[in-house]
């Protein structure tokens, strides 16, 4: 109750700097918050894509049904292997038809079906890099009834690298503002001690705990960290509703979803915390001297 | 009560304050810490109050030893060691209730017992009619009164006088010793240190501590 009551006479009695950190460390965040409903999007769009990543085995025409049941429940019980699809000859026929109207024709008048039954399998999550993809479809491939795998290794790999990429990127902005942030809080909770530098003296002198010395400087951290959290989240919002961004494949951005924003603003208050501590110990428990 | 034995300090720009200073100073005792500027007087009450530590030797305050004491002990410490200084470190926003008032809520008084226990302490130190004054409305005289009222805040049993007469004239600087001696004969150890030659000659029944260039060069009690 009196670090609250000291945190807010800390805001009253430097109202300005206050405003001024906590518009700061909200711009801060807002790019990052912007740079985040980015990141969320591309990563939805490559985790779409990435989910429809499949290692295709087409089967010779004299695949014994007995063989190819087994092969099914083998490559099934891969641990890679999220889903196995058996398309059969009929099946692949039909889909052409459907699918390729245009040659719906020379489909039409065929007496021999041309088309191969195949294996579609689908991985599971955190399996979908190129070296499993091109792992399965080796084993795939060994089965002496597949004539042939595929799965498009070149796009999986650029794939793969442009997820990499965003995430460097996401983890390069989000650690480069995060430690403007910091600084930013730094700077404030210091000025907020060399203001109060006479009363904390007095403090040390009579023997006040150091944790009574602390608790409000740590607690106007955390309040600026949040105030700054919930102003970037609501610039955030701002800019998402009166912008309506497109790019690329994707229709209109998603927002952001609760668990990351509630966490955002919580680290932010939570950076706000650290950085205050940081300060208060470099300048209040020098007088405790060593621990 | 105090103890040094063999303490040197020494600064990393400034070099030696202290150079092995060993005394005692025993419970309810007055001592003045004489010297001239520099010798090391103000060091010395540092150490004591634990702001700094030896850089050799060791300080025994109490149970509270310079080489053993664990920094969470160090308020409590404080609470035994009452410190005054020469410019009287008040804050000049508060009222002299309200500076006296100050130290008692940052040891955790309760709220109700407060008051009453400020205006005993500033009518011990005979100010209890300048209570709704501020610093600025005092003489140097009654501010100084008003530091010891916050000194003796935490009921400590030492009480550490850093030049305290330094910017009264002599008829206040003569009251706040008055004061100092009067705590004295209520059981409060008193370790004053004064540059001012003359103001200790006039008190020879008071064991003088003197240090020069950092050494103890006379000890009146030895």
């Amino acid at each position: 109750m009196r670090s609250m009551r000291e945190a807010l006479a800390g805001f009253r009695r430097t109202p300005l700097l206050c405003v001024l950190s906590i518009g700061a460390i909200g711009l801060s965040l807002v790019i990052l918050g912007l740079f985040g409903l980015v990141a969320h999007n591309i990563g939805g769009a490559i985790g779409d894509v990435e989910r429809r990543v499949e290692v295709v085995g087409y089967l010779l025409d004299d695949a014994g049904s007995e063989k190819v049941r087994a092969a099914r429940r083998e490559l099934e019980a891969l641990p890679a292997v999220e889903s196995v699809r058996y398309v059969s000859k009929d099946e692949a026929l039909e889909r052409a038809r459907r699918d390729l109207v245009e040659f719906s024709d020379v489909y039409g008048e065929l007496r021999v079906n041309p088309l191969p039954a195949s294996f579609h399998l689908r991985l599971r999550e955190g399996f979908r890099t190129p070296e499993t993809v091109s792992e399965t479809a080796g084993t795939l491939a060994a089965y002496p009834f597949v004539e042939e795998a595929r799965f498009g290794d070149e796009w999986v790999e650029r794939l793969f690298a442009l997820r990499s990429a965003a995430t460097g990127i996401a983890l390069a902005l989000g650690g480069g503002f995060a430690l403007i942030a910091v600084l930013l809080i730094v700077t404030t909770v210091r000025m907020a001690i060399l203001a109060r530098g006479e009363e904390i003296e007095i403090m040390q002198i009579v023997g006040a705990r150091e944790g009574y010395i602390q608790r409000p400087f740590l607690l106007e951290g955390a309040v600026t960290g949040l105030a700054g959290g919930l102003l970037a989240l609501g610039v955030t919002r701002l800019a998402y509703v009166v912008f309506p961004i497109r790019f690329a494949a994707i229709e209109s951005l998603a927002w952001l979803p609760h668990l990351w924003t509630a966490a955002g603003v919580a680290a932010a208050a939570l950076l706000g915390l650290l950085a205050a501590a940081y300060s208060v110990h470099r300048e209040v428990g020098r007088a405790y001297g060593p621990s | 009560m105090i103890s040094l034995r063999g303490v040197s300090k020494a600064y990393p720009r400034s070099g030696d304050a202290l150079r092995g200073v060993s005394f005692r100073l025993r419970k309810g005792e007055f001592a003045f810490l004489t010297g001239p500027s520099g010798a090391g007087k103000s060091t010395v009450l540092e150490l004591i109050h634990f702001q700094t530590r030896p850089t050799e030797g060791e300080v025994q305050v109490s149970r509270y030893n310079s080489r053993r004491v664990r920094r969470r002990d160090i308020p409590a410490l404080r609470r035994r060691v009452g410190f005054v200084f020469q410019d009287f470190k008040l804050l000049e926003r508060l009222t002299a209730a309200e500076n006296v008032a100050f130290a008692l809520e940052v040891i955790g008084t309760p709220r109700r017992e407060i008051a009453g226990r400020v205006q005993r302490l500033l009518s011990q130190v005979g100010l209890a009619a300048r209570h709704r004054s501020r610093p600025s409305e005092l003489s140097g005289g009654e501010r100084q009164r008003v530091a010891v009222a916050r000194a003796l805040a935490t009921e400590p049993r030492i009480l550490l006088a850093d030049e305290p007469t330094g910017n009264l004239d002599p008829d206040a600087a003569g009251g706040v010793f008055e004061l100092f001696r009067m705590l004295n004969r209520l059981g409060t150890a008193v370790l004053m240190a004064t540059h001012d030659a003359d103001f200790v000659r006039r008190h020879p029944d008071i064991r003088r501590l003197e240090l020069e260039d950092g050494r103890l060069a006379r000890d009146s009690a030895a």
